[in-house]
């Protein structure tokens, strides 16, 4: 397995609505996702997960309400909100659309120029 | 109600805040336990397992932190956080507070205290409904002259349409006689719409009005003002109806006047209001005819909703070529003004204007110079500080924190200045409040602070707490943790200019401004207490005795008078005894229009020049002092029987006939076409107050121009007080209802002289604040230089150097810093001199004196200032100080 890449800043936003995106989760079920859904290549430090969460909370993208796990913890479960959904639609065109750019950008060959 | 709801949202946000908190603790305990079961489920025990999920989860404080930000909200209670670290750390370093804290009272308080009574002075209206549609109407004349004649008042009243209706006051003093028991009085003599015009209602019984005048002496009624009510009469509400003796005349109590009425003249609180006509009784003076006395002090009325100041001011000049051409004997045309009346018009109120301004930008001057000073001491600090700052960088605070607080710490700061700085300007407000700095007179500084004032001192602490906390922003946003941490906090001892000597030569430029300012004024002041006044006020008493207050009619007058000058003259040790109707430098004056023998047509405009006139008995001039030029005094045979004689000054003399011994002999006409021929010749003096251009003055006998208005100027080596009771004997023996009011000459003058004074201390005390804060400015940077470089001079004296060369090394700097500010801020002040020479009267910085005074104060104070910090250079012991490090 390769080592775990540190994510850009500011595509943790991204990714978290993303995760979210699929089902609604708790905190550190957002954190298992990511890592099951970027095969383990992303490295999240843990901690960082929740003032990220929050934010978003405050932006109006997560709703949050507690509920109980699947081990029987009480834990709090996010959901996405109609703004959030909107939200990671339109990050995920730009950010492919970056990506895109880029890797034509690096895949530029002498004779090309 | 409003607050009860306030306190419900306030608890409600504390409640929902904490309930937050527990919900971001819960909820990161629930992932770590999330996590350790899953590391338990991998094998590990459940210890370890919680453990290692704990590691995995990173700073739980740090995040917690960022959480609370995150959600937002957070900001009170970051803000407890931040004032709880700063009081911390403010503790950790009372020398450094305890300087600060002074320093920003000292220059808050100074502010504070020029505002409230620049506030109470010029801004705040007179304390009547409606003052913003209030005013009062000046004459263009030379002097803004708000003064009117009750005959032009009348007719101007009469013809006028852009004020609802004009009032008049003027002041005068009289003797008030409640069961036998006379004492002076001062009262506002009213026109009977004054009270009705100014909308103001009684607090007792009723006011007088219109409908109360009947031609003169028609309306013999008193409304005694609150305060002579709450002081002389006790409250006593059965007071209304009661009768008293007024000048000998029987006039009745009718009302009192609400407690915040203090009468049209801001600083003047009368006893009592009295109506104008009946102005013979109290002045002792028939002029409610005379259409060329303009004794009226001031008319004003409220404009009516619509008219614009244009409007009034166009219609009434309209009037005033009315009247110019109705009566061109008495009437120039004038143009006339509308101003505020609170101030006696235009007339006090713009060198009021200038000197609060001049004053206020000097106290905004002293805050500027203390931030400064802050400013530097905090850049300072940071400085030393910037190992903390690293760690916390490292540790991993962000930069907005840190910034916030630092800022925090200066606001706390400033704030607590702010509240010690108001606190004093309070207590120095209420002193001046009830202070009377004229005794004789009731005036009355109303400078009580008001919530403006608590705001201004508001808004200037929060300003000056940001604007010294930004100078070390930018050397936080620059710290670099891992170099800091690395090699420790000794920044280098650069050559550069950095932002600090920027300070602290500005600070010092301010500081030298202010010491230029005070040592103009100073000066300024000794020069006028040693101008030459025209008399000698030394060993000189007046008496202040009105006939008119007892009684006396026009023609017993001058018998009267003969007789006190000549009990008096036989008093032990008197000089000389003589008279004069009002004494030079009182505070009204008599100015007469004065004609060259040749003009017939007598109108005011074709004056040669506007003399102020005396009325004198024959032994005046010996008994004040002043100098006889060329020919004769009076005698006591210029009476109405001789011819018309007049004695006149230099600047007369100049004026009309060109020079002193062209004069001699020579006639000249009044306005009712009198020819007075020129016996004498004295001395120019100051008239009307000390920092007048020389004016024209005329003396006349008094057995010619009888008037009952009197001073007796008694001159004698013997100690005042012994003479001046021999002299209440004396008068008492010759007629015991005769009220007698003595002063020394000298006490008299400080009326004269009050605002020089006034303005000279105020000017004073700026200066001492300067300095203060130069020296502390001063200090702190040479002792926080040479505490920075211990170990440089150590080594210096380790390779024997000599005690000069480690001055220089340690102090140089601060020296050719301070030698650059004094200059630039003794540029500044020459440059400003425009400005100081306004307020304070023969003020000039361009004055050897004072320039020298400034450079040799400066110097003084860098000297004072340096001088711990140098013992503690010079004491530096190498072997210890290389031993420590």
């Amino acid at each position: 397995m390769p080592e775990p890449a540190q994510i850009l800043p500011g595509t943790l936003d991204l990714l978290i609505l993303k995760a979210v995106s699929l089902g609604p989760l708790h905190g550190y079920g957002v954190l298992l996702r990511i890592g099951q859904i970027s095969g383990q290549a992303l490295l999240i430090e843990q901690g960082a997960l929740y003032p990220a969460l929050f934010r978003l909370v405050r932006q109006g993208l997560l709703k949050a309400s507690w509920g109980t796990s699947e081990n029987n913890r009480r834990a709090k479960y996010y959901e996405l909100t109609a703004a959030g959904r909107k939200r990671l639609r339109e990050e995920t065109e730009d950010w492919n659309r970056l990506a895109d750019a880029i890797a034509v950008a690096l895949s530029a060959r002498p004779e090309e120029v | 109600m409003k607050l009860l709801a306030y306190f419900r949202s306030l608890a409600g946000k504390f409640l929902r805040r904490s309930q937050t908190a527990d919900d971001t603790d819960e909820e990161l305990t629930a992932h770590i336990q999330l996590r350790a079961d899953d590391l338990e489920r991998s094998g590990l025990s459940r210890f370890e397992a919680e453990r290692q999920a704990r590691i995995e989860f990173g700073g739980e404080a740090r995040f917690k932190e960022e959480c609370h930000e995150a959600m937002g909200g957070n900001f009170i209670d970051s803000m407890m956080n931040d004032v709880r670290y700063a009081v911390r750390m403010l503790r950790k370093s009372p020398g450094f507070t305890f300087t600060a804290v002074i320093t920003l009272a000292l220059a808050i308080g100074a502010n504070a205290v020029v505002f409230a009574v620049m506030n109470a002075m010029i801004l705040r209206p007179l304390n009547v409904p409606q003052p913003e549609s209030l005013y009062a109407i000046e004459r263009n004349a030379s002097f803004r002259d708000p003064s009117q004649s009750y005959p032009d008042y009348l007719d101007i009243g009469e013809r006028q349409h852009s004020f609802d209706g004009l009032a008049g006051y003027t002041i005068s003093e009289a003797a008030l006689d409640v069961s036998n028991s006379a004492s002076t009085v001062w009262a506002t003599d009213a026109t009977g719409n004054y009270f009705d015009e100014l909308r103001i209602q009684p607090y007792l019984g009723r006011f007088f009005h219109s409908s109360d005048e009947h031609g003169p002496n028609s309306a013999p009624y008193i409304v005694l003002s609150y305060d002579y009510w709450h002081t002389h009469f006790q409250d006593d509400r059965g007071v209304i109806g009661r009768t008293v003796e007024l000048n000998k005349h029987p006039y009745t109590i009718i009302g009192v006047a609400p407690p915040e009425f203090r009468g049209t003249l801001l600083f003047f609180s009368p006893d009592m209001f009295v109506p104008m006509v009946n102005e013979e009784q109290i002045d002792g003076n028939d002029t409610l005819h005379s259409r060329k006395d303009r004794w009226v002090f001031m008319v004003m009325g409220h404009l009516k909703p619509g008219v614009t100041q244009a409007q009034a001011v166009a219609e009434l000049n309209s009037i005033g070529a009315y009247l110019a051409a109705a009566y061109p004997d008495d009437d120039a045309k004038e143009n006339f003004l509308l101003a505020r009346p609170s101030l006696y018009g235009d007339y006090l109120g713009r060198p009021m204007k200038a000197f609060f301004g001049g004053l206020m930008l000097l106290a905004g001057l002293i805050l500027l110079a203390a931030c400064a000073n802050l400013g530097s001491l905090f850049a300072a600090r940071a400085a030393d500080r910037s190992r903390e700052v690293a760690l916390r960088l490292a540790l991993g605070s962000t930069r907005r924190r840190i910034l916030r607080q630092l800022f925090t710490e200066a606001v706390l700061i400033s704030l607590i200045g702010g509240a010690v700085g108001l606190w004093g300007s309070m207590m120095l407000l209420r002193a001046m409040n009830v202070w009377q700095p004229i005794p004789q007179y009731p005036l009355h500084l109303p400078v009580l602070a008001d919530p403006k004032v608590y705001w201004v001192a508001l808004l200037l602490s929060l300003a000056s707490g940001f604007l010294f906390g930004a100078v070390p922003v930018r050397q936080v946003l620059r710290t670099n943790p891992y170099e800091v941490v690395k090699s420790g906090s000794t920044a280098p001892v650069g050559r550069r200019v950095t932002a600090r000597d920027v300070l602290l030569v500005m600070q010092i430029m301010i500081c030298a401004v202010l010491v230029t300012a005070s040592f103009v004024a100073i000066r300024g002041l000794i020069r006028t207490l040693h101008s030459n006044f025209g008399f000698e006020p030394n060993h000189a008493l007046l008496v202040d005795t009105g006939l008119v207050w007892a009684g006396y009619s026009a023609d017993k007058t001058p018998i009267m008078q003969k007789r006190m000058i000549d009990a008096l003259a036989a008093v032990p040790e008197v000089e000389h005894v003589g008279l004069i109707d009002v004494p030079p430098l009182h505070d009204s004056w008599n100015p007469v229009n004065v004609f060259t023998d040749k003009t017939t047509d007598l109108r005011p405009a074709n004056a040669a020049a506007e003399a102020i006139q005396y009325i004198i008995s024959p032994d005046y001039f010996r008994a004040a002092g002043t100098s006889l030029l060329l020919g004769r005094t009076f005698t006591w045979h210029d009476d109405k029987n001789s011819p018309r004689v007049a004695v006149i000054n230099g600047e007369f003399a100049r004026r009309l006939f060109g020079s002193r011994a062209n004069a001699m002999g020579r006639y000249f006409k009044m306005p009712n076409g009198e020819r007075l021929q020129v016996v004498g010749i004295v001395e120019d003096g100051k008239y009307t107050n000390v920092t007048e251009i020389p004016h024209p003055a005329l003396f006349l006998p008094t057995l010619q121009w009888p008037t009952a208005q009197m001073f007796l100027v008694v001159r004698s080596e013997r100690d005042p007080q012994q003479l001046a009771a021999d002299i209440k004997n004396t008068l008492h023996d010759l007629d015991p209802g005769l009220p007698v009011h003595i002063q020394t000459w000298n006490g008299k003058l400080n009326t004269a002289l009050f605002g020089a004074r006034a303005a000279t201390a105020s000017l004073g005390v700026l200066g001492v604040l300067g300095a203060m804060l130069a020296i502390t400015g001063i200090f702190g940077m040479a002792a926080y230089s040479v505490s920075k470089r211990m170990k440089e001079l150590g080594i210096r004296i380790a390779l024997g150097a000599r005690r000069e060369e480690v001055l220089q090394a340690a102090l140089g700097r601060a020296f050719r810093l301070l030698a650059i500010g004094s200059l630039a801020g003794l540029a500044l002040g020459i440059l400003a001199s425009r400005v100081l020479a306004f307020i304070v009267y023969l003020g000039t910085p361009q004055d050897p004196i004072v320039l020298a005074g400034v450079v040799i104060a400066m110097a003084l104070l860098g000297l004072v200032a340096t001088w711990i910090p140098a013992r503690r250079a010079l004491k530096v012991d190498p072997l210890v100080l290389l031993r420590e490090e």
